[in-house]
């Protein structure tokens, strides 16, 4: 049994963290999140997805041509991007259509693509599935933040369930449909970026 | 290093094996899939009458609602049925119908196209149900017309789309959109007329609604769908007033 290495789960959601930092796979926090049900299926299947093609890939590495090595990973994405969007269709039919294309899309997420050529091209299998696991819960934990105060500000409402009540309405109060629309999402993932790095001197460029 | 027929070999293997991995995810998945698209039609059906419903509900809700379904042809004669969950005409089921074949061989002249027309019963009012089917801007859009009694009062539609622009085209799925279309009729002195999307339409109009700001190409795709698979069915509605 490999060593447990922590840090590959706990470095991409904070100092490494695939959206914030290494700035992958904007579009779709951008596109999927103005709901958070969505964004949670959308978090979930790319973590899915990175975890099982990183350890595939990283199974294969020592056989794989070097030639080919891309076509390869697309092959694989490929594979476990449809088997998700099939499982999405027969399970959870709703959050499948509003994901529309998205779930495909996953295929040219910079993430997948990133991590199997950075990390699992030379890696063992057990580390590369940690890795995979940890850059997909550093996506999820963005996107769930965008849903969350997308769909609380942009909807009143939270997984679909009214969370701001009826009498704040009567007073005049009213959803922001900025916060519907995907520009909204970039400001906060560009306020996500700066609350982190006020925190976190380490990573501001030096001058 | 890895030799040419190395690599041609590693390919064919791969595909081969996540294809066969597809196959068996496909074929294993299918029917609840089908399931699911059936009661996505069920629920669009009801949405058309006015009858809200879940996925878990819809199949019930459909059930208890539409007491009829009729397949029609061109000529306006009715070529199998479905009454009470029985069937009491032809051999095919109304509801399988594939309305975008079907409306393929219409155009081709085929006289073996048959449509779909549901018969529903809501506190004592009857209502007919057509599907209509047609192309927005990016892609296919597909709706349901609800007409009262008299043929002629639309008295609800639903649309839906498949890649219309949201706030834009995709209005047309939106309930504002929608309910313009409550009490518009179709005929005007027994003429077919269809009811039409324009820019600035006159609200007395029978014939007219407003069209999505923005979405011009949506809104002129929902005109020609109404026009052309209404149509279809006009034969049917004449035989059925007589």
């Amino acid at each position: 049994m490999a060593e447990f290495n922590f840090k590959l789960i706990k470095n991409p959601l904070s100092k490494e963290n695939p959206i914030t930092i290494q700035v992958l796979g904007i579009c779709s926090a951008l596109a999927v999140t103005a709901k958070l049900q969505p964004a949670f299926v959308m978090a979930l299947s790319v973590t899915v997805v990175v975890a099982f093609s990183n350890v595939i890939i990283s199974f294969l590495r020592n056989t794989i041509p070097p030639r080919i090595r891309i076509i390869v990973q697309l092959v694989i994405v490929s594979l476990l991007v449809i088997l998700v969007d099939q499982v999405l269709k027969a399970f959870v039919y709703d959050v499948s259509k509003q994901l529309s294309v998205f779930v495909g899309l996953i295929i040219t997420n910079c993430i997948v693509m990133g991590r199997l050529e950075a990390f699992a091209m030379s890696n063992k299998p057990f580390d590369s599935f940690l890795d995979g696991i940890g850059n997909g819960l550093g996506y999820a934990v963005i996107l769930i933040t965008l849903g969350v105060v997308r769909e609380l500000f942009g909807s009143g409402t939270l997984w679909g369930y009214q969370i701001i009540p009826e009498s704040f309405y009567n007073f005049g109060y009213q959803n922001n449909s900025l916060m519907i629309m995907p520009p909204m999402a970039l400001i906060l993932v560009g306020i996500i970026i700066w609350v982190q790095r006020a925190r976190n001197k380490e990573l501001c460029e030096k001058e | 290093m890895f030799s040419n027929r190395y690599i041609f070999i590693y390919a064919t293997v791969l595909v081969i094996v996540s294809a066969a991995i597809l196959t068996l995810a496909s074929v294993g998945l299918k029917p609840m899939q089908d399931k699911n698209i059936r009661v996505e039609k069920m629920q669009q059906l009801l949405s058309a009458v006015g009858i809200e419903s879940t996925p878990k509900d819809a199949e019930d809700l459909f059930n208890k609602y539409f007491i009829e379904q009729h397949a029609v042809n061109a000529k306006g004669e009715v070529v199998a049925s479905i009454v009470n969950g029985k069937q009491t005409k032809g051999s095919i089921t109304p509801f399988a119908l594939d309305t975008k074949k079907q409306l393929a061989l219409y155009k081709a002249n085929d006289v073996s196209a048959s449509l779909p027309i549901y018969i529903c019963m809501k506190d004592g009012e009857k209502s007919y149900v057509v599907p209509v089917l047609g192309n927005g801007l990016w892609g296919g859009i597909w709706g349901n017309i609800a007409f009262s009694e008299d043929l002629n009062t639309i008295v609800g539609v639903n649309f839906d789309h498949k890649s219309e622009t949201p706030g834009l085209g995709a209005e047309i799925a939106l309930p504002d959109f929608q309910d313009q279309f409550k009490g518009k009729t179709i005929f005007e002195n027994d003429n077919f007329t269809s009811v039409e999307v324009v820019k600035r339409a006159d609200k007395n109009n029978p014939h007219q609604v407003d069209a999505v700001s923005g979405g011009t190409i949506t809104s002129n795709g929902v005109t020609d769908m109404l026009k052309s698979c209404l149509q279809f069915y006009i034969p049917y509605f004449n035989s059925l007033k007589k």
